[in-house]
């Protein structure tokens, strides 16, 4: 049994694609491959042209990875841990210090900067998580679950700072559980269960084209059906 | 790729130092465990000790040679005799009891008679060859001999007493009794030629003397500190064992192990980082041991460490024994997926390389078998190197094959991290 079966998908520059489906849908394995976390056991995928198998450290220093889980060091402060994760993209020195200044102000962060980050809100803890992924500009931007767990001020400001950034030319694909979130986000939404994907269009196209649907929600139901996907 | 590993050393600098536990582990408990195993077992190696082992003496004899025992043991460097409990002469039963209980750890029980059954048994033996060379009147007629029973001076040790510590004890009552027999021959002969006022020569005509090495003309005399120390320290060393391979844990359980992972950066740049800052640690480690041996030491009574001529030398040791501990805790902390395996399994792990490393009991003391195991430990390699240093005076050329093998070890164990990690890694 695979987690992804059969999956094709052609995700376009400058887009923001929306990667959902149920639990256990496949939507982090299939993104964990895309960031080359995952080997495919077959299949093939390029990012702007490249393959891992030949292309590895090209591949990784033009994309930003957002992990589900807050992927920072607790007892080090937000400074420190984005002076050490921008560093390992190769920015350093003042225009690494500026950048670091830059993203922590834009996402109301700059005041705790030099506070552990163990000592944080959910919240304030899933935009350092965010601005560790996004500091070296990438061409292409990974998220899993970026506003999972976070009260309403945060989600619009990781959103609109997100939204800044593809306005700046960075592709985004992400995953999320919030549909009215990705509605509103997405301008290319996959719809994956099962490892396989049920449908791919532009949010207002996959709900024109389920009948009776008002919202992507109501697609989603369509797609997916109303069973519980617990599972081991 | 320097600013990067520039980078990952002053991380790891600062996820240490905010973490009171680990500095604990690093700096504090070696210098508590080399202090304390010095005093404790520095009286093994003291030439003179202050603290007198007591005795009980039980005297059934009441003669020459039980008074010649309790002025020997009175007169020795390790022993007082107690001959009284609570003002009361003490029983063969009552010094069993209290030796068995563990208040006493040795009582000697000398038998009924033993002065004059041994004059007897001596006087019989150079009766007989007195008569045999002709030196007697050959008519005179010899009288039957007694028969004289073999005589036991018993010990009793209390149970809890180390093997080292009885044969001590026995050998050297067993020499006392042997030259009270010697004496005693002297003696008989003397008597029996009838030529008492002739003075035999009784001193040991065979004695011995240790030669000790010398290094620029000083006589470097093994003690406590020279030993306990380079064990000690090696022992922290191997110690980073543990902090290391939580801290790689913690960064897989905490997901920065994966950021890492999408990031633009190779595994071999985390892993000098990470060998960077605990080579760092090692040193300081080191330097710290040999400071508070140097001038702590005998501020607490014990010989200072005799580091002079060796300081380059011993710190070449410590740096290429810091790299196979790293290498070791960079394997494990790759293999163990959390802290509940890497921690136990470091510690134990330590302590087994220590034991058949020769840390606890020296090497030549060993079983066989034991000591082949022992030469394929790494602290084994790296305390003979500094014993090479410190009491062997060795040149660094005589080290090379000692310290080749500690980054032998490191090179091997860090590969296979690194190749567990590649397997794991996805593309």
């Amino acid at each position: 049994m695979y987690s992804l079966n059969n999956v094709s998908l052609n995700i376009n520059e400058g887009q923001i694609f929306g990667l959902l489906g149920p639990n256990g849908a496949g939507k982090t394995t299939l993104i964990s491959m895309l960031c080359g976390l995952v080997k495919p056991t077959s299949g093939h995928f390029t990012i702007d042209g490249l393959d891992y198998q030949h292309h590895s450290s090209k591949i990784k220093k033009i994309i930003g990875v957002v992990p589900q889980e807050y992927a920072l060091y607790p007892t080090l402060t937000a400074r420190e841990n984005l002076l050490y994760f921008g560093s390992m993209y190769g920015l350093k020195g003042s225009d690494l210090k500026e950048k670091v200044i830059e993203a922590l102000d834009l996402l109301g962060l700059l005041k705790f900067a030099d506070k552990q980050v163990q000592t944080f809100s959910g919240g304030m803890k899933r935009r350092v998580n965010l601005i560790a992924g996004i500091l070296h500009k990438p061409k292409v931007l990974f998220l899993d679950e970026p506003t999972v767990g976070v009260d309403v001020h945060s989600k619009t400001a990781i959103i609109d700072y997100l939204k800044a950034l593809n306005q700046d030319g960075t592709t985004i694909i992400y995953t999320s559980h919030h549909l009215a979130e990705a509605e509103d986000f997405c301008t290319q939404i996959a719809i994956l269960d099962q490892g396989q994907i049920y449908a791919q269009d532009t949010p207002s196209a996959l709900i024109e084209a389920t009948k009776e649907a008002r919202n992507l929600e109501d697609v989603f139901i369509s797609l997916t059906g109303k069973a519980l996907r617990d599972g081991l | 790729m320097v600013y990067k590993i520039w980078m990952s050393v002053v991380k790891e600098f600062l996820l240490l130092k905010r973490d009171l536990g680990g500095l604990i582990i690093l700096f504090v408990m070696p210098l508590v465990l080399v202090i304390a195993v010095t005093l404790i077992q520095d009286s093994t190696f003291k030439a003179v000790t202050d603290s007198k082992i007591q005795i009980l003496l039980v005297d059934k004899d009441k003669g020459s040679v039980s008074k010649t025992v309790f002025e020997n043991l009175e007169k020795s460097k390790y022993f007082t005799v107690v001959t009284q409990i609570d003002n009361k002469p003490i029983t063969e039963e009552i010094a069993k009891e209290n030796v068995y209980k563990g208040k006493f750890q040795l009582a000697i029980v000398i038998p009924e008679n033993l002065s004059s059954d041994l004059q007897a048994k001596v006087e019989q033996n150079v009766e007989k060859i007195v008569i045999n060379l002709g030196l007697t009147d050959s008519t005179a007629t010899a009288e039957p001999q007694r028969v004289i029973k073999e005589k036991e001076v018993k010990l009793y040790f209390d149970p809890a007493v180390q093997m080292s510590f009885k044969n001590a004890v026995m050998s050297s009552i067993d020499k006392m009794i042997s030259q009270i027999e010697t004496k005693s021959i002297y003696a008989t002969f003397q008597k029996q030629l009838g030529e008492e006022t002739i003075d035999f020569e009784q001193k040991n005509f065979i004695t011995f003397k240790e030669i000790i090495p010398r290094i620029n003309n000083k006589e470097v005399r093994p003690n406590s500190v020279q030993h306990n120390v380079p064990a000690w320290t090696l022992f922290a060393i191997f110690f980073i064992v543990i902090p290391l391979s939580i801290n790689i844990v913690k960064e897989k359980s905490q997901g920065t192990f994966v950021r890492l992972r999408t990031n633009p950066v190779s595994n071999l740049i985390v892993i000098i980082g990470k060998t960077i800052t605990y080579s760092i640690i090692c040193m300081i480690q080191f330097y710290m041991m040999v400071a508070v041996a140097v001038f702590l030491f005998p501020s607490i009574g014990l010989p200072s460490l005799n580091i002079e001529g060796h300081f380059f030398l011993t710190s070449v040791v410590a740096l290429f024994s810091g790299f196979a501990a790293i290498g070791f805790g960079i394997l494990l902390g790759t293999v163990a997926s959390t802290q509940e395996q890497s921690a136990p399994f470091g510690a134990t792990s330590v302590i087994i390389l220590a034991a058949i490393g020769g840390v606890w009991v020296p090497v030549f003391a060993m079983p066989t078998i034991m000591q082949y195991i022992a030469k394929s430990s790494p602290m084994n390699w790296g305390l003979e190197a500094f014993y090479d240093v410190l009491l062997r005076n060795v040149s660094f050329l005589e080290i090379i094959p000692r310290i080749t093998l500690l980054f032998l070890f490191f090179i091997i164990t860090t590969s296979i991290a690194l190749f567990y990690d590649k397997k794991k890694r996805a593309v």
